[in-house]
């Protein structure tokens, strides 16, 4: 059994139907980038594992245990949701950090409240040392050492992302969600905010699912590539198949769409 | 006593109505505005328009009706009298009258859905994505108001609410239209006395009022200049 089991996830807006039946698997400390054209429900995707949107039904699976059922989700309590929520993390397009906090609050915000929490119900802490440390440890991995005392409005997109990043990573999720977190960057800036997720794949081994328009990227850091159409997997493999030896031909007017766009 | 502090300590007096007519109906109106906020941005639809119709009405009408209304309706329609103080404090009794308490009421209804379009406007201002990234650090609904919304929500709502707060200074006039005392009709009464000069300096206890209000919030906007939203 794979330690992530995504199955049979529909997904509707009023009558448009946005996911079709989506469904992978993912091995612990693996890479999946999902690839596809504009509107194709991969950010919708997201947000249903993130449990921002409530698919209408579907499973999710974490090491065997169910985490998401559509049929009961709409039955929970806001404190089931809050529980299943925490196994992923997700950092956004547009960062989302708090503006009125510096970026090391911004990374110790959640993981403050969460221990206070833990320790009136009598829980283990998530670490063993307080949170702010874990803060700053997170904001020296993602190589932010000089930066931590600075607001948002002070730091570069690229920085900005990456607070976002240390921010996802502070509550210790299963699985670490990107939707396309370099898309609201400047050229230059995409490359640092890349690295750092490489990096965090080699270091930690945190399984992460990346939406992406970043093909080199995609291609360079996946084990597996998943490329969607219109709500439904058109095609997963290893990046090598879906990149060098695609079959469908959606997927590979996808390909040369793109080849052409960048003048190659 | 030489005429021009006379003239003072009356205006004072008239002064010390108009301020009374100010601060209580901050102290009334900014939490009810913020109540009425919430009723309008209600998942209940029949909580959600009563409080729009009332927010409409109030907004659609001018102040000085709805002050004769809230004075004289009630006793028209013989639901109850305004209360009077009794406390045998001369000043107080006198200053704290059936009229006052009228006007300061009417004034806290109409401030009330004036601050309530602000809140709801503040509140309805923040991304979207905002409270999304608390939802998805696993934090409750009332952290993330606490914690992230309710700063962000300060800072927007800084300048229309002091737009509406120095409106409010110069409003409280208006609550001579059922008699009550104020700055404005002190200092009209010295006409009867010849005098038109005090007119001109009741002017001059509004602009300082005024003046001290506006670097108030100036140095409250600077405090909060560190962060954009
Ligand atoms: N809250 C919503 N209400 C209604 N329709 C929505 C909602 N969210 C998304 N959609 C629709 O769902 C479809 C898929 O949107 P989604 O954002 O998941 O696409 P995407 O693959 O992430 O696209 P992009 O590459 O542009 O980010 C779109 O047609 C969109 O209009
Ligand atoms: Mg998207």
């Amino acid at each position: 059994m794979a330690f992530l089991e995504v199955k049979d996830i529909y997904k509707s807006f009023g009558k448009t139907e946005v996911l079709k039946g989506v469904s992978f698997e993912l091995e612990e400390g693996q890479v999946l980038s999902i690839i596809g054209s504009s509107g194709n429900g991969k950010t919708t995707l997201l947000r249903c594992l993130n449990y921002l949107e409530f698919a209408d039904s579907g499973t999710v699976t974490l090491s065997g245990k169910v985490v998401s059922d559509g049929k009961v989700l709409k039955t929970l309590k806001e404190s089931q949701i809050r529980e299943n929520r925490l196994h992923f993390g997700l950092v956004f397009q547009s960062f989302n950090l708090f503006p009125q906090y510096t970026a090391l609050q911004n990374v110790n915000l959640a993981l403050s409240l969460m221990e206070k929490e833990r320790a009136k119900k009598g829980l283990a802490p998530l670490y063993d040392k307080p949170s702010m440390e874990v803060a700053k440890e997170l904001l020296i991995k993602v190589g932010l050492e000089d930066k931590m005392q600075l607001y948002p409005c002070q730091l570069s997109g690229g920085q900005c992302q990456r607070v976002a990043i240390a921010r996802a990573m502070a509550l210790k999720p299963s699985v670490l969600c990107f939707d396309e977190p370099t898309s609201a960057l400047d050229p230059e800036l995409t490359g640092e905010v890349l690295r750092v997720i490489k990096e965090l794949k080699e270091s930690e081994g945190i399984t992460m699912i990346i939406v992406t328009h970043e093909m080199g990227f995609a291609k360079s850091v996946s084990d597996q590539v998943l490329f969607m159409v219109d709500g439904i997997v058109e095609e997963l493999g290893t990046p090598e198949e879906v990149f060098d030896s695609p079959k469908s031909d959606k997927l590979k007017a996808f390909l040369q769409g793109l080849n052409v766009k960048e003048g190659r | 006593m030489n005429v021009f502090a006379k003239v003072s300590l009356d205006l004072l007096n008239g002064f010390s109505s108009s301020v009374i007519l100010f601060i209580f109906t901050l102290i009334f109106a900014l939490p009810l505005g913020l109540l009425i906020a919430f009723c309008s941005m209600s998942k209940f639809a029949p909580l959600r328009v009563v409080s729009k119709t009332i927010v409409w009405v109030l907004r659609g009408t001018p102040l000085m009706l709805q002050i004769f209304v809230i004075f004289y309706l009630p006793g028209l329609l013989n639901l109850f009298v305004w209360p009077s103080m009794n406390t045998g404090w001369e000043w107080f009794d006198k200053t704290i009258s059936t009229r006052l308490i009228a006007a300061l009421v009417a004034f806290s209804i109409n401030y009330a859905a004036y601050f309530s379009e602000i809140f709801r406007g503040g509140i309805e201002g923040i991304p979207k994505g905002q409270m999304e990234a608390g939802e998805v650090l696993g934090m409750t609904k009332t952290q993330i108001f606490f914690n992230i919304i309710l700063m962000q929500v300060v800072k927007r709502i800084i300048p229309p609410t002091s737009n509406e707060i120095i409106t409010l200074v110069k409003d409280t006039s208006l609550a001579n239209v059922i008699g009550v005392m104020e700055l404005i009709v002190t200092a009209k009464n010295f006409m009867n006395d010849g005098l038109l000069w005090p007119l001109f300096y009741s002017g001059a206890f509004y602009l300082i009022f005024v003046g001290a209000l506006t670097l108030f919030f100036n140095w409250a906007e600077k405090k909060l200049s560190y962060y954009k939203v």
